[in-house]
């Protein structure tokens, strides 16, 4: 018994000689392993942290106290030794942080890469070196040293049969490519606007010498009209203005749709539309708006009768009706202008917004 | 990648490979960070700068040029700076009579200000107030938040975020014992004060394979005073906070554990043919030779009037023609 004894006495001493590394809390930590993050939601006493010199030892003191608790889970994780160090493994993170970029997303196709994955086309792969019988020796693909072996393999040109002799074939050639490269250069832009979804502005009117013809200005008026935010809708008209007629002129407008006529069958149908055109025209006669010429029937009898109203004289006296008594059914009370004509219509006067 | 999208392509190797490696990717690295100084930055506030970048130095830069701005009035220029430095996280001081000592910590996404926070160094102690032994530099730190206003109000919610973002470093699996040396402890109380505090970590034996932890401060102590927030819209910060489906666990399907934590699966079976299925041989139903040699014949017969079948019609077809 002594022994036993004995040994738990030395046992607590050992203990009684190092400080405890538990931590009694009310409320348990929210500890986040994987980003070393503990936080703690027990209140906190504010009579301590309000006094300046008590504050730094009750914030010392409260720390020490979280982090042994949160580095008592870490010394409970599974370690490794890598390298005479002890490695501990972390858990996933649970605290989500927000990222410093979107996530990519995949690169949208050019027309080119579509139209090659519908045909199924795959990108054959070329050595970067290609043996050149002419020259007996490699060249390059392209880059450094391709335009010096460019220059020694054609450094003659032969002047084709049909051809203009005075001609320089070498500068033709060099316009050609330098054209292969705005081309080029003109496909990667639209691409890029492509994918951008951004709408690339149509061409434009052509450039003219020192004067626009009446066709062109009018196209031009046209345009400019149209090139407000609300694709020129509320723009004021001229007096007497009309729609412009010029030939493609939809496709130059944005906003307006562009008609297609079906391309003609056959020459029976190209015919026929013709002679239609012709019947059209042989029999114009004015056309009569039966509805128009109603109203306007309506309103030159109103007038009429107006006038003669005018010129009869109104009966003396109280009554004006025959029998001289007051009938029950008098005109009604005049309204002092409130009265309206045309119930129907909704105001009067110019439309103003 | 989308160095292609540009407008204008890079004209160098290196200008393209600068271009790419500023390209969204799926895992990123640690976050970058600038400090950088309004108008006017009084002493305290370059120093507040300053210990925080030393806090943070290999992910961080000190630009040390005064800027005549006001990140809350007009965020352009932090913008355009952390875009130029490829920094998603900032900090800026500055000094006024209206807002004295202030700094403003912030980050940004896709290049445009997500949150930024404004604060007033009300007091403040710098590192070399202390005088001992600092931590290595590039120390993951243990971040305690202590105060039970951090999950309570929003705006402190945010900031709790922010400062584990400031301070987080980056994703690590695995992480040496003997590492574990430094604390920050974001104190809230209840006026709203931040006490900003930096330990070192000392172990002591505690007669277990736990040690006992004694801290010692090696600063930067700083109060916070929370001044004027700019905090991100939610649906932005979802946004943000969105996981690439390269990091998302991949879920195995029909695999549930019990409440014991055993571990339970679930098959699917397709239909069984009965007809094929192998019953107990007996002698007695076996087939005899000749029953054999019988069925083989129909077995032959069925095949033959089936290919004529498949024949006859294009056979008659060409006589049509």
């Amino acid at each position: 018994m002594d022994i036993v004894k004995e040994i738990l006495q030395r046992e607590q001493k050992k203990n009684e000689k190092y400080k405890p590394i538990t931590v009694e809390k009310h409320l348990e930590l929210q500890i986040d392993l994987g980003s070393l993050l503990a936080s703690d939601t027990n209140d906190l006493n504010e009579k301590l942290l309000k006094l300046e010199n008590e504050r730094d030892k009750y914030l010392q003191e409260l720390t020490r106290d979280n982090t042994q608790l949160l580095l008592n889970k870490i010394w409970e994780l599974p370690t490794e030794r890598v390298d005479e160090a002890i490695v501990v493994q972390l858990p996933k993170p649970t605290t989500t942080l927000p990222r410093a970029k979107p996530v990519p997303t995949p690169k949208p196709l050019t027309k080119w890469q579509e139209f090659a994955k519908a045909k199924g086309i795959s990108k054959k792969k070329k050595g970067k070196l290609e043996w050149d019988e002419q020259l007996q020796k490699w060249v390059p693909l392209y880059g450094y040293k391709k335009s010096a072996a460019e220059k020694d393999k054609n450094w003659l040109i032969e002047v084709p049969q049909n051809a203009d002799p005075m001609e320089d074939m070498f500068a033709k050639k060099a316009s050609e490519k330098s054209e292969r490269v705005a081309k080029n250069e003109l496909q990667r832009l639209k691409n890029i606007a492509r994918a951008k979804k951004v709408k690339i502005p149509r061409v434009g009117l052509p450039v003219t010498s020192d004067k626009a013809t009446a066709l062109q200005l009018t196209t031009a008026a046209a345009v400019a009209k149209a090139s407000t935010a609300s694709l020129g809708k509320f723009q004021d008209k001229l007096p007497k203005e009309k729609e412009p007629r010029v030939k493609g002129l939809n496709e130059l407008v944005p906003g307006k749709e562009r008609k297609r006529k079906a391309p003609i069958p056959n020459p029976q149908a190209e015919k026929e539309n013709n002679l239609n055109v012709l019947e059209n025209i042989l029999k114009k006669r004015p056309k009569i708006d039966m509805e128009k010429a109603v109203s306007h029937q309506i309103r030159e009898e109103q007038v009429q009768r107006a006038e003669e109203k005018k010129n009869i004289k109104p009966a003396k006296g109280k009554y004006k009706n025959k029998s001289g008594k007051p009938s029950k059914f008098t005109a009604k009370k005049p309204k002092g202008g409130k009265g309206e004509r045309n119930p129907g219509k909704k105001g009067h006067g110019r439309k103003r917004r | 990648m989308a160095v292609i999208q540009r407008i204008k392509k890079p004209t160098t190797r290196k200008g393209k490979k600068v271009l790419l490696s500023k390209e969204p990717k799926a895992i990123e690295g640690p976050k970058q960070c600038i400090f950088l100084q309004g108008r006017n930055p009084s002493e305290r506030t370059r120093q507040i700068l300053k210990d925080l970048y030393n806090l943070k130095k290999p992910d961080a830069a000190y630009l040390s040029r005064k800027n005549d701005f006001v990140p809350f009035e007009d965020s352009s220029l932090i913008e355009k700076m952390c875009h130029k430095k490829d920094a998603a996280l900032f900090g800026v001081g500055s000094h006024s009579k209206k807002r004295p000592h202030n700094i403003i910590l912030g980050r940004t996404f896709d290049n445009g200000v997500l949150d930024m926070i404004e604060f007033g160094a009300e007091s403040y102690k710098s590192m070399s107030d202390f005088h001992n032994m600092k931590i290595c530099a590039g120390m993951k730190p243990c971040l305690v938040f202590n105060g039970p206003t951090w999950d309570l109000n929003p705006d402190l919610k945010r900031l709790k975020s922010l400062f584990t973002d400031f301070f987080y470093r980056e994703k690590v699996e695995s992480i040496r014992l003997q590492g574990l040396e430094h604390v920050l402890s974001f104190t809230v109380s209840e006026d709203s004060i931040i006490y900003l505090r930096s330990y070192r970590i000392i172990l002591k034996k505690s007669g277990q394979r736990t040690p006992r932890i004694e801290l010692e401060e090696i600063g930067p102590a700083i109060d916070f005073k929370l001044r004027r927030t700019k905090l991100a819209s939610d649906d932005l910060f979802k946004q943000a906070c969105k996981v690439p489906r390269e990091v998302r666990p991949v879920v195995k399907k029909n695999i549930t554990r019990d409440a014991f934590g055993s571990k339970l699966g679930r098959i699917h079976m397709g239909k069984q043919d009965i007809m094929k299925l192998q019953t107990r041989k007996m002698k007695g139903l076996r087939k005899t030779p000749e029953e054999r040699k019988q069925m083989l014949k129909k077995k032959k017969e069925r095949t033959q009037t089936l290919t004529e079948n498949v024949r006859a019609p294009s056979a008659k077809k060409v006589k049509k023609q």
